[in-house]
């Protein structure tokens, strides 16, 4: 049987190490929506050394902008981002989730005042990374089902 | 540990010293806000009271307070009245609101609201009620009432009863009793119940809670029984309300197995959770906490204003 392989990118970001399930919501961050321009390779549920299971994400001619990386840090705490240039490896680090979580995640509080047309972006503390556990700095709540709210 | 221009949105923001100066603070204070005694020491200051949501105990309270103080306030009573119906953000009306005052008063029905009036407003902000979100003033008010008719907190077997889900006060009254090292009982229809992320603070804190449904069960062994008013508006659905309308009720009878000196609290207004008749005892303290709302907020007003007592 003839496997199917991702080949290597020229240019481009590998998102690895993506928290089992969590790929297709790293492509909704990164605005993946089906309307695509390059190549785009999504693996889930592939052995991992580190983790046992693993997704990884592969986009290529992109490279994220750190509130992209800030996102995907919310959903998928583990992952790395290597940026490919010219097959090579330039540059790979962890993601790393901020103490303090602005204007990526919308209150899950309907009363919330962030909701409520003001003039300020919803804040979150970090209350814990594993698992994560966001705190709304505006009217207490902790948030359930945030990755349907990444804004 | 100056409390001068800071805001008070929740309890948490408090460290137990600085409750403690509050309540300490607040028993000196007691004379003068029975007039018996004088003061001038927010003379020349205005408090901006800004009620978006209906209020009777808290803005008299805060009024009274200011007033006794020697103070003026000026306020937003009614919505209706104010520029908000004209679509102004809150942030700009607590923009607006700061150049005119030296600390502002804020009940919002949104949750969070005083959280960005504090982040808005360059005087300090004093949450009087977001939404079903914090009510610091109360629990303080709460702590001097159990601190000065039980004795103490610490040890202290308190009853909380009747809504403990939706009732803003119970949550960070339960958090700061916890700081004190009171013993907690909660006892609620399980509809009711104390939210779990309440109860996981406490445990976090070294407190474990009873957790019940028979007030008969736990009555005998209380020190201080702090009943809550089911609140209809805090229902999104009207059926939910009526399973657990009227389920708990204090009356003679059920004093009788009660220590002779519980003290019985309610933060007010009560519907019929106590009987007229538990009015006339010595455990009736309801009345006597809802006056000590005015040497409190004095206290406090006096401390975020930087006003001191000679």
């Amino acid at each position: 049987m003839k496997d199917f392989r991702v080949t290597p990118i020229r240019n481009g970001t590998v998102i690895d190490h993506i928290d089992c399930g969590q790929a297709l919501k790293v492509l909704r961050i990164i605005g993946v929506t089906g309307d695509v321009t390059s190549t785009v390779s999504v693996l889930m549920r592939v052995p991992s050394k580190r983790d046992g299971w693993k997704d990884v994400v592969k986009v290529e001619d992109r490279e994220l902008d750190p509130r992209e990386v800030d996102k995907i840090s919310l959903i998928a705490p583990k992952a790395t981002i290597n940026i490919i240039r010219d097959f090579n490896v330039s540059e790979k680090y962890n993601v790393n989730m901020p103490d303090v979580v602005k204007g990526i995640v919308k209150c899950g509080n309907p009363n919330c005042i962030t909701n409520k047309n003001e003039p300020v972006e919803p804040q979150f503390i970090v209350e814990s990374k594993d698992p994560v556990v966001l705190r709304c700095f505006y009217c207490d709540r902790i948030q359930e089902d945030f990755a349907d709210r990444l804004v | 540990m100056t409390f001068k221009g800071m805001d008070v949105v929740s309890v948490r923001d408090l460290s137990r010293e600085q409750i403690e100066q509050v309540l300490d603070l607040a028993q000196k204070m007691v004379p003068y806000a029975k007039g018996e005694k004088t003061t001038k020491i927010l003379d020349g200051k205005i408090l901006a009271n800004l009620f978006f949501e209906p209020s009777t105990r808290t803005r008299l309270s805060f009024e009274s307070a200011m007033t006794r103080a020697g103070g003026r306030c000026i306020e937003i009573a009614q919505p209706l009245t104010s520029s908000t119906v004209k679509g102004e953000t809150l942030a700009d009306t607590i923009r607006m609101v700061d150049g005119y005052s030296d600390a502002i008063v804020l009940r919002h029905p949104h949750e969070g609201a005083a959280r960005l009036a504090a982040h808005f407003s360059s005087k300090p902000v004093i949450n009087a009620g977001d939404g079903a979100g914090q009510h610091p003033t109360q629990t303080l008010l709460d702590l001097f009432t159990i601190r000065q008719q039980a004795g103490s907190m610490a040890g202290k077997k308190v009853v909380m009863v009747g809504d403990l889900k939706y009732g803003r006060t119970v949550h960070s009254l339960a958090e700061a009793l916890a700081m004190f090292g009171a013993d907690l009982t909660f006892v609620a229809p399980s509809l009711l119940q104390m939210p779990k992320e309440t109860v996981k603070h406490l445990e976090k804190e070294g407190i474990s809670a009873r957790l019940c449904s028979n007030l008969e069960e736990v009555i005998a062994d209380a020190d201080v029984l702090y009943v809550t008013r089911i609140q209809r508006e805090r229902f999104p659905d009207p059926s939910e309300y009526q399973k657990v309308a009227g389920c708990y009720r204090v009356d003679n009878v059920l004093l009788r197995e009660a220590k002779k000196n519980l003290v019985i609290m309610h933060p007010l207004p009560r519907v019929d959770e106590i009987a007229p008749e538990v009015d006339e005892t010595e455990n009736a303290k309801y009345f006597v906490q809802a006056f000590n709302g005015v040497p409190v907020r004095m206290a406090l007003l006096s401390l975020v204003m930087g006003g001191e007592l000679q």
